[in-house]
């Protein structure tokens, strides 16, 4: 499926309250866990890891 | 041998031979194949043979042949076409894109490149018929090196200064010296950034040149000029390490961010500054007629 560029592909958190809403979320036990999910997902879906300051990641395609 | 025979040949040899001056691979990196040098070629010379049969035409007479340089635009506006849609197709694959303003600006410079091999089939054939073969022969040379004076533009060293800059991070922020670049996530990209990134800033030299640099079109030709000389590390999946070009938006100045393949900040200011000012992007605002602040203050 092709995304229309900006869209957020993926969150990935370490506070479940943080976060809601329409893109898949993952979560994760630690900051080190954090950054590998980040990562892979970033390799998979082919798009940018930004970080919300706030222990959460976002997944977008540019 | 018939004179008129001659004078088109004359026509068509200078012509033809334009087209080759004006033929050359540069740093833009296009045309860089065997096959598009064949068909420029060949469409040099059928543009040289459509200048330099006019005058014979004339001539003969036959006034009605003159029409069919009406053809011959048509024909070069499809060279324009031609280009910017192969280049379009190549820009989907590519990693670091060209830009749709660099498209343009190379597909007019194509179709430019025709009419001037034509204007100087004319000249040397109308020379040639009216003064023989030397003064076809001297009209031939000025036209040619007429025509490399019109074709070479101006390159963004003329309108900018290119210093080197420093990349830090402002929490997940990349920023070159104080401009705002993008949100680096991955914290290992981060380090890698700033281990092997290089960055420089273009100084605008005035209001035309900032204008001029602001536009996206001229910022992505720079990015993509970098790119090339340099090589970059992006790939599909590291979108990190696309090259970026941003503004300062208090100042108008920007900033340049690359993973080169080659670090070396001397060259990555060389390859900024060969930077084509694209045709599209120029703009002149100070010529504009707009009274200036100084003008401001006397009128108050």
């Amino acid at each position: 499926m092709e995304h229309e560029a900006g869209s957020i592909l993926a969150v990935i958190t370490l506070n479940k309250e943080l976060v809601d809403g329409g893109a898949p979320i993952f979560f994760a036990r630690d900051e080190q866990e954090l950054e590998r999910l980040a990562l892979y997902l970033s390799k998979i879906l082919k798009a940018m890891v930004h970080d919300l300051d706030n222990g959460t990641y976002v997944v977008v395609r540019h | 041998m018939p004179e008129y025979l001659i004078v088109i040949a004359a026509g068509i040899l200078a012509g033809t031979l334009s087209r080759i001056v004006l033929l050359r691979i540069d740093y833009r990196q296009y045309p860089g194949y065997p096959h598009s040098y064949i068909s420029h070629l060949l469409l040099g010379f059928i543009a040289s043979a459509l200048g330099a049969v006019a005058i014979p035409a004339v001539m003969a007479p036959e006034y009605t042949a003159v029409t069919f340089l009406a053809l011959a635009a048509q024909q070069f506006r499809e060279i324009r076409n031609m280009e910017r849609r192969t280049l379009e197709s190549l820009e989907r694959t590519e990693l670091v894109k060209r830009g749709l303003d660099y498209i343009e600006g190379i597909a007019r410079t194509f179709e430019a490149r025709n009419y001037l091999v034509m204007a100087t089939a004319f000249a040397t054939s109308l020379a040639t018929q009216f003064g023989g073969l030397s003064t076809g022969g001297l009209t031939a040379i000025i036209m040619i090196l007429l025509s490399r004076v019109l074709m070479s533009g101006d390159i963004l060293e003329n309108i900018c200064d290119v210093v080197p800059a420093r990349l830090s991070f402002q929490g997940p922020i990349l920023m070159v010296d104080e401009i705002n670049m993008v949100n680096v996530g991955l914290k290992e990209r981060r380090e890698k950034i700033l281990e092997n990134g290089l960055a420089v800033r273009i100084k605008p030299r005035d209001g035309n040149a900032r204008s001029t640099i602001h536009d996206m079109g001229q910022r992505q030709a720079i990015a993509f000029t970098a790119a090339v000389l340099l090589g970059t590390k992006k790939d599909v999946n590291i979108p990190e390490y696309t090259p970026l070009v941003r503004k300062n938006p208090e100042t108008g100045e920007v900033g340049l961010y690359i993973m080169p393949m080659e670090k070396d900040l001397d060259r990555l200011i060389a390859a900024v500054k060969l930077t084509p000012v694209l045709e599209s992007a120029s703009s002149k605002p100070l010529l504009a007629g707009l009274p200036s602040g100084k003008d401001k203050k006397r009128m108050g």
